[in-house]
C-alpha cells in the first residue's frame, strides 16, 4: 500500500510517521498534559501492547498508568468504566476488535447510557482504542470489523481514521471531549500508512468527513483501511476519464451528513466501500440517509461494496475483500444506470 | 517414570478435588453478635455504636418496611409500574451502609434502599423516581427502583445483573491510583455471583487491590430460582479464598455482625489492603418484584415461618428493649410520621408533570448531535398521550 502524504498545518514542525506512531504520539502528548489519562489492556505496560501503540508508556508514567490488565474484555472495560465514572480518563485498549464482545454488554448498557441513565449525574468518559479489519491472515478473529454494532448504539460515538495525520489528531480531540468513544484503528496500514505528522499538539475535530480527492463523476465514500483502497482505486478511474471525488468519513458516528451530500448532490452517484459484512453494514444507513435526502439530485441508486456475510475467511480473505474490481463493477453500474 | 506418575496423579487430584469443595466449620459459621431474641452472644465483643445511631438505624428499618409495603399497594392500585420490596435484607443493608460515609460510592444491585434512607435521599427523591416526573433526577428515564443521586454517593443502578461489581472494583482501583482512603461499597445478590462480571470484578479488584467491600446478599432466591442452583459452592463468602481476599459469612439478620464485619473491610480497604467479599445470609421475605408469586415456587407460609428468626427488626427491637431504648410509642410516632411524609412525597410525586419531550434527547451525547436534533423535532411535532396507566396530573403532552 502506498504511502498517502497528507499536509500538515503550516509552520508546524513534522515528522515521518505510521499510525501506531502517531497513536504513540498522541497518547504521549496527552498523558504529560492531563495527569487523569492512563492506558489499560492486556500486554499494553512492559511490552507496549502486540503492536506496540503504547511502547514507552510504562517506562515514562510508570505501571499506575500504563497498566497491564488480566485477560479479560470485560474486566478491562467494567473497571475502565469505574474509573471513567470517578473522574480518570482511561484509555482502555481492547487487543484486536473481534476480541470486544465479552465487553459488550458493559459498552452497550452501561458505558453507553451512563450520562443517560443517571439524569446527566454521571458522565463516562472512556476510550477505547482497538485494532480492526482483514487483509493480515488473520482468519475469522484478527480480521472483522465490528462497527456497525456501536454506531447502532446511542451514547457512543464511533471513530476510525485513515491516515497517521487524522490518527493523532482525531486521537487527541477524543480524549479531550466527555463521551465514551470506540476508536478503531485500521491494523492492516498500522505501518503501511506513512504520512507527515506535526510532532506537537493538535487536534482534528470529531464529526467531520474529508473531501481527499475532488471529483465531479461519482462519490467514492470509505473509512480506515478502505479509504487507502479506494483512493488508489480513483486514481485509477483517472486513466479512463472517470472523475471520483473520494471521502474519508474518520467520525463514523455521528456522521458528517452535511458533507457527503454536499459530494453526492454534486456528483449525482454514490458507492460505499467496507470490509463489514453487507446486511445492516454502516453502508445501509449511509445509503438510507443519501436516498432520502438526495433522491432527485442521484443519477443511480447508490452502491455498496462490502465484505460479504459470512464469517471472515481466512485462506480467501482476498476474495472477501472488497475488491478494485467489484469497486469498478460498482462505479460502473451508476454510470450505466 | 512417566507412566507411573500418570497413574498416581489421579488419586491424588481426586483427593485433592474433595477436600476442596468442602467447607471448614468456620466458613459454614455465619459471625453473629446478637442472638435473636435480643441477648448479645456469649462472648461476643459489639461494634461500638451510639445509642443514637442505634434508635436511628432501628428507625431507617421500621421506615423502609412502611415505604415498602405502601409502595406495593400503590403499584397494585396501577399508579406506578413496577415496585421492589427488601423485608428481611434491610438489617444486612443497613450494617454495611452505616460502616461508611457518603464520601464512599454506593454500587446498588436494586433492593437496596435502606441504604440510601440512612445516607438521606428525601423521601420527594424517592417518590419522584417511582413517579419519573419532571423532578426525577434521572429525568423519568428509568424503571422504579433504579436510583441515582451523587449527592449521597449512589452511583447510577442498572437492570443488568452484577455489570456494576467490575465498575466498582474500576472506582475503588482508582480511589487507590488518586492515593484516596475512600471505598467503593457493592452489592449483589447471590445469583449474581453466576454471572462473568461477578469473576471480572472480584479478579480485578483483588489484582490491584481496589479500595472496595463487596456485599453479597445472599436471600436463598433469585426470582424462583434456590441459591444452590447459582454455585455449588458451599458458601459464597468461600468463593473469595481463590480470588485472594478474605471472605466472611455474616448472619443478615444481625446488624451488628454486619456492622462488626464491614467496618472491619472498610478500615483494610482504606489502609490499601485491598478488597473483602461479606456473604449476609438472609431471607427473601417479600416476592422478588411487584411481578413476581413466589406462591408459585415456595411454601410461603413455611417459610415464613421458618426463617422468622432472620428477621433483622424484631432482633434489633428485641436489642433496643434490654437496653431500655425502645417504647412502643416511640415505635408507633415513628411508622405514623413516616407514613405522613410518604403521603404528602406520594401526592406532590404523583401531581407532577411528567418530564417534557425534549428531554428524551438530553445526555445521550453532552451536545446533542444532528440527529438527534432531527429527531427531537419529530417528536415536538407528534407528541403523544401516555399509554401507560400514568396518573400525573398532566400528560407530557400538555407540558
Amino acid at each position: 500500500m502506498q504511502a498517502v502524504q497528507q499536509k500538515a498545518p503550516p509552520m508546524a514542525q513534522t515528522q515521518t510517521m505510521n499510525i501506531i506512531q502517531a497513536v504513540n504520539d498522541a497518547l504521549k502528548i496527552q498523558m504529560r498534559k492531563d495527569p487523569r489519562v492512563l492506558v489499560m489492556g492486556e500486554d499494553v505496560g512492559k511490552f507496549g501492547g502486540v503492536f506496540r501503540a503504547t511502547q514507552g508508556l510504562y517506562q515514562e508514567f510508570g505501571p499506575n498508568r500504563a497498566i497491564d490488565t488480566p485477560l479479560s474484555e470485560g474486566g478491562i472495560i467494567g473497571t475502565a468504566i469505574g474509573m471513567a465514572i470517578y473522574g480518570l480518563r482511561p484509555v482502555a485498549e481492547i487487543q484486536f476488535a473481534d476480541y470486544i464482545f465479552p465487553a459488550f454488554d458493559q459498552l452497550v448498557n452501561e458505558a453507553a447510557k451512563y450520562r443517560y441513565r443517571s439524569g446527566g449525574q454521571y458522565p463516562c468518559p472512556l476510550i477505547v482504542r482497538t485494532p480492526y479489519g482483514g487483509g493480515i491472515r488473520g482468519g475469522h478473529y484478527h480480521s472483522q470489523s465490528p462497527e456497525a454494532y456501536f454506531i447502532h448504539t446511542p451514547g457512543l460515538k464511533v471513530v476510525c481514521p485513515a491516515t497517521p495525520y487524522d490518527a493523532k489528531g482525531l486521537l487527541l480531540a477524543a480524549m479531550r471531549q466527555d463521551d465514551p468513544v470506540i476508536f478503531f484503528e485500521p491494523k492492516r496500514m498500522y505501518r503501511a500508512a506513512k504520512g507527515e505528522v506535526p510532532t506537537g499538539d493538535y487536534e482534528v475535530p470529531l464529526e467531520q468527513a474529508k473531501v481527499t480527492r475532488e471529483g465531479k463523476h461519482v462519490t467514492l465514500i470509505a473509512w480506515g483501511a478502505m479509504w487507502h483502497t479506494v483512493s488508489e482505486f480513483a486514481e485509477t478511474l483517472a486513466k479512463d476519464g472517470i472523475s471520483a471525488e473520494v471521502l474519508d468519513l474518520r467520525t463514523l458516528w455521528p456522521v458528517d451528513l452535511t458533507t457527503i451530500l454536499k459530494s453526492v448532490e454534486k456528483t449525482g452517484r454514490a458507492v460505499i466501500v467496507h470490509e463489514a459484512p453487507r446486511t445492516c453494514g454502516f453502508g445501509a444507513e449511509l445509503s438510507a440517509l443519501i436516498h432520502e435526502r438526495a433522491m432527485l439530485k442521484l443519477e443511480a441508486p447508490v452502491q455498496r461494496v462490502t465484505g460479504f456475510d459470512t464469517p471472515f475467511p481466512y485462506s480467501l480473505e482476498h476474495d472477501y475483500m472488497p475488491s478494485v474490481s467489484r469497486m469498478r463493477a460498482a462505479v460502473d453500474r451508476t454510470l450505466n444506470y | 517414570m512417566a507412566s507411573k506418575a500418570r497413574k498416581a496423579t489421579p488419586k491424588t487430584a481426586a483427593s485433592v478435588a474433595k477436600n476442596a469443595a468442602v467447607a471448614t466449620e468456620r466458613d459454614r459459621t455465619p459471625l453473629c453478635l446478637v442472638n435473636p431474641d435480643g441477648s448479645v452472644v456469649k462472648g461476643a465483643k459489639l461494634p461500638v455504636i451510639p445509642d443514637a445511631d442505634l434508635k436511628r438505624l432501628f428507625e431507617v428499618m421500621l421506615q423502609n418496611r412502611e415505604i415498602d409495603e405502601r409502595m406495593l399497594t400503590v403499584q397494585r392500585q396501577g399508579r406506578i409500574g413496577f415496585y421492589m420490596q427488601s423485608r428481611g435484607e434491610e438489617g444486612s443493608i443497613l450494617g454495611a451502609a452505616y460502616a461508611t460515609t457518603k464520601a464512599d460510592w454506593l454500587f446498588l444491585c436494586y433492593r437496596e434502599l435502606a441504604s440510601l434512607l440512612w445516607r438521606g435521599m428525601t423521601l420527594q427523591t424517592f417518590a419522584n423516581q417511582l413517579f419519573g416526573n419532571r423532578q426525577d433526577l434521572v429525568k423519568g428515564r428509568q424503571m422504579p427502583c433504579h436510583y441515582t443521586d451523587r449527592a449521597i454517593g449512589l452511583v447510577s443502578i442498572s437492570s443488568p445483573v452484577s455489570t456494576q461489581i467490575p465498575q466498582a472494583a474500576g472506582v475503588g482501583w482508582a480511589m487507590k491510583l488518586k492515593g484516596e482512603e475512600n471505598v467503593s461499597l457493592c452489592f449483589m445478590g447471590e445469583g449474581g455471583t453466576a454471572e462473568g462480571d461477578f469473576h471480572c470484578g472480584m479478579n480485578f479488584a483483588a489484582v490491584y487491590k481496589a479500595n472496595v467491600v463487596f456485599v453479597c446478599r445472599n436471600n436463598g432466591w433469585a426470582i424462583s430460582t434456590p441459591a444452590e442452583v447459582q454455585s455449588a459452592s458451599e458458601t459464597f463468602a468461600m468463593k473469595a479464598r481463590a480470588y485472594g481476599m478474605p471472605g466472611v459469612l455474616v448472619d443478615g439478620g444481625d446488624i451488628f455482625a454486619m456492622i462488626a464485619a464491614t467496618r472491619e473491610a472498610v478500615e483494610r480497604a482504606r489502609k490499601g489492603e485491598g478488597p473483602t467479599l461479606i456473604e449476609a445470609r438472609t431471607y427473601r421475605f417479600s416476592a422478588h418484584s411487584s411481578s413476581d408469586d413466589p406462591s408459585v415456587y415456595r411454601d410461603e407460609k413455611a417459610d415464613q415461618a421458618k426463617f422468622a428468626h432472620m428477621d433483622p427488626l424484631p432482633r434489633l427491637r428485641n436489642f433496643l428493649k434490654h437496653r431500655e431504648l425502645w417504647s412502643q410509642e416511640w415505635e408507633q410516632s415513628v411508622v405514623t410520621k413516616i407514613q405522613d411524609q410518604l403521603a404528602t412525597a406520594i401526592k406532590l410525586a404523583e401531581t407532577m408533570d411528567l418530564p417534557q419531550t425534549e428531554t428524551v434527547f438530553e445526555d445521550v451525547y453532552k451536545e446533542l448531535p444532528w440527529h438527534l436534533r432531527e429527531e427531537k423535532n419529530e417528536a415536538l411535532r407528534h407528541k403523544q398521550k401516555p399509554v401507560h396507566g400514568v396518573v400525573n396530573a398532566t400528560s407530557s403532552a400538555k407540558g
